[in-house]
């Protein structure tokens, strides 16, 4: 349970590879005219999560939301993914219960 | 004796009375399976049916791929049972990686819901066998996340292998493109259904499950599902299916000699 005691909050930015055909990002951009805007190129839409990590130090949550990132929250085949670090966050009541 | 095709069901799934129906019409009895189980109550094949499993949340099919009864289907499969995937059940088959590629959202963004024509690839596949001759099959398609994606060496190396089973069809008859009137999602060279390498497990985005009665406009789709029954009775009775191999024995004979 103490190993557990502390808390790291994360996000993890999923985007669509390079290449990949974003028919999302390509309506975005193809609006921006409407809106009076030009010059604006490369839009690419992708989904942001952020979350919680109870673990014994920022190294262990780190490894647990690289390999949660892999394999759920994005599909390698399509997509990549950034991790961003946001500190050390109070531990939730139940933290480590649950998992 | 009849064989018996089990269902699966995940919370979201929609196409499930569809695929009872097309079992039956097909002269099997099918068998709901729950998601949260492990217990695939004997059945002979198995059959994932379309639907938004999980609400689609994150992506569609990843969440399914984490259920209970997948590990039991990644079994089933691994044993040589043959799996089919239609829609909502191919894009769960390609997030567990059971079939190679991904499912991206369609190239013109909309959800598409209409008949469309599909030419079988080949005719000696556990679930193509029954279709009989490589004529034009009309079925309807219902998914917003359908565009067939892998890369070009992936893609290569699935045509050299044999691996595409379906492509969308030009009404000329002619294979449709991504940006052609005959596909509808913007596939890759208009793959709409692939087969894992050993063969027993399969994929499809169109409905052949609702294509069994010509009263209700089309049944093309009943060659599919009666290909899927047949190897079934086959798997059951014999252990092994026509057209398969065991890759995972070969892969161990090849590691073997090297070692």
């Amino acid at each position: 349970m103490s190993e557990l005691s502390r808390a790291y909050r994360f996000a993890v930015n999923v985007t669509p590879k390079p290449g990949i055909l974003d028919p999302q990002g390509k309506a975005v951009e193809r609006s921006l005219p409407h809106l009076g805007i030009a010059g604006v190129t490369g839009v690419r839409v992708g989904r942001r999560v952020e979350l919680t990590v109870a673990a014994a130090d920022e190294a262990a949550a780190r490894a647990v939301v690289d390999h949660l990132a892999g394999e759920l929250l994005s599909n390698p085949l399509m997509e990549q993914f950034a991790v961003e670090t946001l500190g050390e966050t109070e531990a939730p009541a139940v933290a480590g219960v649950g998992g | 004796m009849t064989v018996r095709i089990g269902i699966v069901l995940f919370p979201g799934s929609n196409r499930d009375i569809d695929a009872v129906n097309g079992l039956r019409v097909a002269g099997a009895e099918p068998e709901i399976l729950w998601h949260e189980s492990v217990d695939l109550a004997g059945v002979a094949g198995i059959l994932i049916p379309g639907g938004f499993a999980y609400g689609d949340y994150l992506r569609a099919g990843v969440i399914a791929r984490f259920s209970p009864v997948m590990r039991a289907v990644a079994d089933f499969a691994a044993r040589g049972g043959p799996v089919l995937g239609i829609c909502n059940g191919f894009q769960v088959l390609a997030e567990a990686k059971l079939v190679p590629g991904a499912l991206l959202r369609n190239r013109g963004l909309r959800f598409v819901c209409r008949q469309v024509t599909l030419l079988p690839e080949r005719l000696d596949s556990p679930f193509t066998r029954e279709i009989g001759e490589r004529r034009p099959l009309r079925m309807p398609v219902a998914h917003g996340e359908g565009c067939y994606y892998a890369d070009e060496a992936t893609l290569d190396e699935l045509e050299r292998d044999g691996g595409v089973l379906w492509r969308y069809a030009n009404p000329d008859g002619s294979v449709a493109g991504p940006d052609d009137p005959g596909n509808p999602n913007g596939s890759e060279r208009g793959i709409a259904g692939v087969r894992n390498a050993a063969g027993n497990v399969a994929g499809l985005m169109p409905h052949p499950e609702t294509a069994v009665e010509a009263l209700i406009g089309s049944d093309d789709g009943l060659g599919i599902i009666r290909s899927l029954v047949v190897s079934a009775a086959e798997w059951r009775q014999t252990g092994r299916i026509t057209g398969t191999r065991d890759v995972a024995a070969a892969g161990a004979a090849v590691a073997g000699d090297a070692a």
